[in-house]
C-alpha cells in the first residue's frame, strides 16, 4: 500500500458552527514508521489536530485519512474499530484506568480490537505475553505488574500508558504531552523509552507537546501554528 | 470484550461503593415499600375473605346481604328482624341441607359481641382453608352459664379458664344493661385464627334465651327476677335466633336452595352466599387499598429519580475513565452498554436487598401486628400483582440507568478524547 501513514488536505475544522475557525491546514502528511514532533503554544489546536487524526472529531470539510482511510467516509462503529486497530493514544495524565491492575490497563486494546490482539499473540505467543514484553520494555518490574494502576507515581503509570499504546504494534502512536506532568529527568528517559519502543514496533510517532526541548531526537518537527492557517485570527481571537 | 466489559463495570462499581450503595439501598427501600404494600392489601383481603369458608348459605330476615354478612359473619352491626325457630327447624328438614348452626346475636362483654350459638358450631364453622376451630384451653361450653373465649378477647382482657364474667345488653356504646344476676364462667378459650372469631364471646342459644327470660323489649321486667338457679327447669327453647349459616350435603344444590329460602312462605328470609357478599363488601372497602397502591408507585418513582440523579452526578467524575475507555478502542456504544450493565446491576441488587428486607421484617414482625392489628401477614411467594411490580421496577430502573448513558454517550461523542474537565 502506497497510501502515507496520516493524509491530511484542505482541512477546516471549528468547535461549533458561530465559532471561529480553530484549524485551517493546507496540508500534512506523515510517513509510516516516522517520529514526528508537532509543536506550538497552549490552545494552538495540538490536541483538536490529534482527535481529528484519531477520527474522535470530524472535520468540517476537507481530508483526513489514516491508512488511506478518510476518516469521514466511513459510519460510526467503523470508525471506532479503525481507530482500535491502528492508534495508540497517550493522554498528558490520568490515563489508565485506577482499578484496573497493571498489565489489565496494557491488554485493554486487545479487548476491543482482535487485530491488535493477534498481532501481539503473533510476535510475543500471547496478548498477555506482549503486555509484560513492553511493560519490560517501559522499565517497569515484574512486581507492580499485577498491582491497581492507581497505586503507581505519575511516572510509572506514563510508562504504563505508552506500553498499552504499544501492545499490538498500531501503526500509529498518538502522544498528547505526556511528559507535562513528569520533572526534568523523566521527560528524558521517557521520551528515550517512547521512540526505542516505536522504532522497534514500527509504528509512527505522533509527539506533542509545548517544550521543545527533546525536538531534536524526532525525524521531522512541525510547528502547528506555521501550517495552521487559522492561527492568526485564533490568536487575536 | 464482553467478559472485559463485565470486569470493567464491575471493578469500576466497587470502586465507587459508597455512592453506589446509597443508589441501593435507595431501590431496596422502594421494593421494600412496593412489596410490603402488596403484601399487607394481599393479606388484609386474604384474612378479611377468611373470616368464613365451608358455609354455603348465610341465612337472615331479609335485609341487604352486605349487612346479613356483616352482622353474621364480622358480628358488626344489629339485624332489623330476627328469623323465627320453626324456619330454622323447616331449613333442617330440607334433604339438600347437611347442618345448620343458628346464630343469636345482641350482647356483648367489654366491647366483644357475645354469640348464642349450639355446640356444633366448634366442628361446624370452618374459616381461612377450611379450617375448623381449635380449642387451645379447657372445652367446649356444656352448663348453662359457661363461655368459651375467643383468642384475642381473651388475650387482651387477661382472661384465662375459670374467671367469672358478666354479659352486658346491647353491643358498642349501646350497653343499656348488665346482666349482673346471672355470671357466666369461662370454660374454654380457641386458637388463634385471624378471624372475626377471635373477637367473639360463645354461649349457648340456651343461655342467650336465659339472660333475657326476665327481659322484655330490651330492659328488665320490674318485679319479675327470675334467678339463675330456677333456671334449669324452664322452657330455655329460644324462640327466634338473628341468622343461620347453612351447609349443604352437595354444593351443587346452593342455588336452588338459595332460591327457597327466597321465596318461603312462613316469614320474608333470605340466603347470600358468603362469597358473593364478601366480595361485594370488598368493593367498597377497597379503595383505601388502591390508594396504598398508588403511594408506594410514588415511593418507587421518588427513588428512581434518586437513582437517576445519583449516576448523572457521578458521570462527571467519569468522563476521565470514560475518555480512556475510548482512546483504548471502546466505541461509544460500548460506554452505553457499561452504564446499562450497572444501571441494571444497581437495580437488581437493590431490589434483592429490598426482598431479603422485607422477608426478615415479615418474619420478625408478623406475631405483634398480629395482636396488635389482627392482620396476618405470610411469608409467601410473590402474587401475580407483586411479580408485575418487580418487572415494573427493574424495568423502570434499568430505563433510569439509560438516561446518563445517554448522556455519557453525547459526552463521549463531544469531549473526543480530551475531556474538558
Amino acid at each position: 500500500m502506497s497510501a502515507a501513514l496520516v493524509e491530511v488536505r484542505d482541512l477546516r475544522f471549528r468547535w461549533q458552527q458561530t465559532a471561529a475557525e480553530c484549524l485551517d491546514i493546507a496540508e500534512l502528511r506523515i510517513e509510516r514508521g516516522e517520529a514526528v514532533f508537532l509543536y506550538g503554544p497552549s490552545g494552538c489546536g495540538k490536541s483538536t489536530l490529534l482527535s481529528l487524526l484519531a477520527g474522535v472529531l470530524l472535520a468540517q470539510a476537507g481530508r483526513v485519512a489514516l491508512l488511506g482511510q478518510d476518516w469521514r467516509a466511513i459510519p460510526p462503529s467503523r470508525r471506532d474499530r479503525h481507530r482500535a486497530d491502528h492508534v495508540g493514544y497517550i493522554f498528558q495524565q490520568f490515563n489508565l484506568l485506577p482499578y484496573l491492575g497493571v498489565r489489565d490497563n496494557v491488554l485493554a486494546p486487545c479487548r476491543f480490537s482482535a487485530r491488535r490482539a493477534l498481532a501481539a499473540a503473533q510476535r510475543d505467543g500471547s496478548a498477555e505475553a506482549g503486555a509484560e514484553r513492553w511493560l519490560a520494555a517501559m522499565g517497569l518490574a515484574p512486581e507492580l505488574w499485577r498491582r491497581p494502576a492507581g497505586d503507581l507515581s505519575v511516572g510509572q503509570q506514563q510508562r504504563v500508558a505508552a506500553a498499552r499504546a504499544l501492545i499490538g504494534h498500531p501503526e500509529v502512536v498518538i502522544a498528547d504531552e505526556p511528559t507535562s506532568a513528569l520533572d526534568e529527568e523523566r521527560r528524558d528517559s521517557f521520551v528515550t523509552l517512547l521512540l526505542e519502543a516505536c522504532r522497534a514496533s514500527g509504528s509512527a510517532l505522533v509527539f506533542v507537546s509545548h517544550d521543545h526541548r527533546p525536538a531534536t531526537r524526532f525525524d521531522r518537527r512541525i510547528a502547528l501554528p506555521a501550517i495552521n492557517r487559522a492561527a492568526d485570527a485564533a490568536a487575536t481571537a | 470484550m464482553t467478559r472485559f466489559l463485565f470486569d470493567v463495570a464491575w471493578r469500576s462499581a466497587w470502586n465507587r461503593r459508597f455512592t453506589l450503595a446509597l443508589t441501593v439501598c435507595s431501590i431496596a427501600l422502594s421494593t421494600f415499600m412496593l412489596l410490603g404494600m402488596e403484601r399487607v392489601r394481599t393479606d388484609v383481603r386474604a384474612s378479611f375473605t377468611s373470616a368464613v369458608s365451608g358455609t354455603d348459605l348465610l341465612v337472615g330476615a331479609r335485609s341487604s346481604p352486605v349487612q346479613l354478612l356483616l352482622y353474621a359473619v364480622f358480628h358488626i352491626g344489629a339485624a332489623t328482624n330476627n328469623m323465627r325457630w320453626s324456619s330454622i327447624e323447616a331449613l333442617r328438614e330440607r334433604p339438600e341441607v347437611k347442618w345448620v348452626l343458628p346464630l343469636s346475636l345482641g350482647d356483648s362483654h367489654r366491647g366483644f359481641p357475645v354469640l348464642g350459638t349450639t355446640r356444633e358450631y366448634f366442628e361446624l364453622f370452618h374459616y381461612g382453608e377450611q379450617q375448623p376451630l381449635r380449642i387451645a384451653q379447657g372445652r367446649a361450653f356444656d352448663g348453662l352459664l359457661e363461655a368459651v373465649l375467643g383468642a384475642e378477647v381473651a388475650e387482651s382482657l387477661g382472661y384465662g379458664v375459670g374467671r367469672k364474667i358478666v354479659l352486658a345488653h346491647g353491643t358498642g356504646e349501646l350497653v343499656t344493661a348488665e346482666h349482673g344476676d346471672k355470671p357466666f364462667t369461662v370454660v374454654g378459650i380457641l386458637g388463634r385464627t385471624g378471624t372475626p372469631v377471635d373477637r367473639t364471646v360463645h354461649i349457648s342459644l340456651q343461655a342467650m334465651e336465659a339472660l333475657h327470660v326476665d327481659w322484655i323489649g330490651g330492659a328488665p321486667l320490674p318485679g319479675l327476677h327470675v334467678p339463675a338457679e330456677a333456671l334449669t327447669g324452664r322452657q330455655l327453647q329460644p324462640k327466634a335466633v338473628t341468622a343461620a349459616l347453612v351447609g349443604l350435603h352437595n354444593r351443587a344444590a346452593v342455588f336452588s336452595v338459595q332460591r327457597q329460602v327466597n321465596e318461603f312462605r312462613a316469614e320474608p328470609l333470605m340466603a347470600v352466599l358468603p362469597g358473593v357478599a364478601l366480595d361485594e363488601l370488598w368493593t367498597v372497602i377497597g379503595t383505601g387499598e388502591r390508594a396504598l397502591l398508588l403511594m408506594s408507585a410514588l415511593v418507587a418513582a421518588v427513588s428512581l429519580a434518586g437513582l437517576v440523579s445519583v449516576v448523572l452526578a457521578s458521570l462527571n467524575e467519569r468522563r476521565r475513565e470514560l475518555a480512556v475507555l475510548r482512546a483504548t478502542g471502546a466505541g461509544p456504544r460500548h460506554i452505553v452498554l457499561l452504564l446499562a450493565l450497572e444501571g441494571f446491576g444497581v437495580t437488581v441488587a437493590g431490589m434483592l436487598l429490598g426482598i431479603v428486607a422485607l422477608a426478615v421484617a415479615v418474619a420478625a414482625s408478623a406475631a405483634w401486628l398480629q395482636s396488635s392489628y389482627g392482620l396476618v401477614l405470610q411469608l409467601a411467594s410473590p402474587t401475580d400483582t407483586q411479580w408485575l411490580l418487580l418487572v415494573a421496577l427493574l424495568a423502570a430502573g434499568w430505563l433510569a440507568s439509560l438516561i446518563p448513558g445517554w448522556r455519557a454517550y453525547r459526552l463521549s461523542l463531544a469531549d473526543g478524547l480530551s475531556p474538558r474537565v
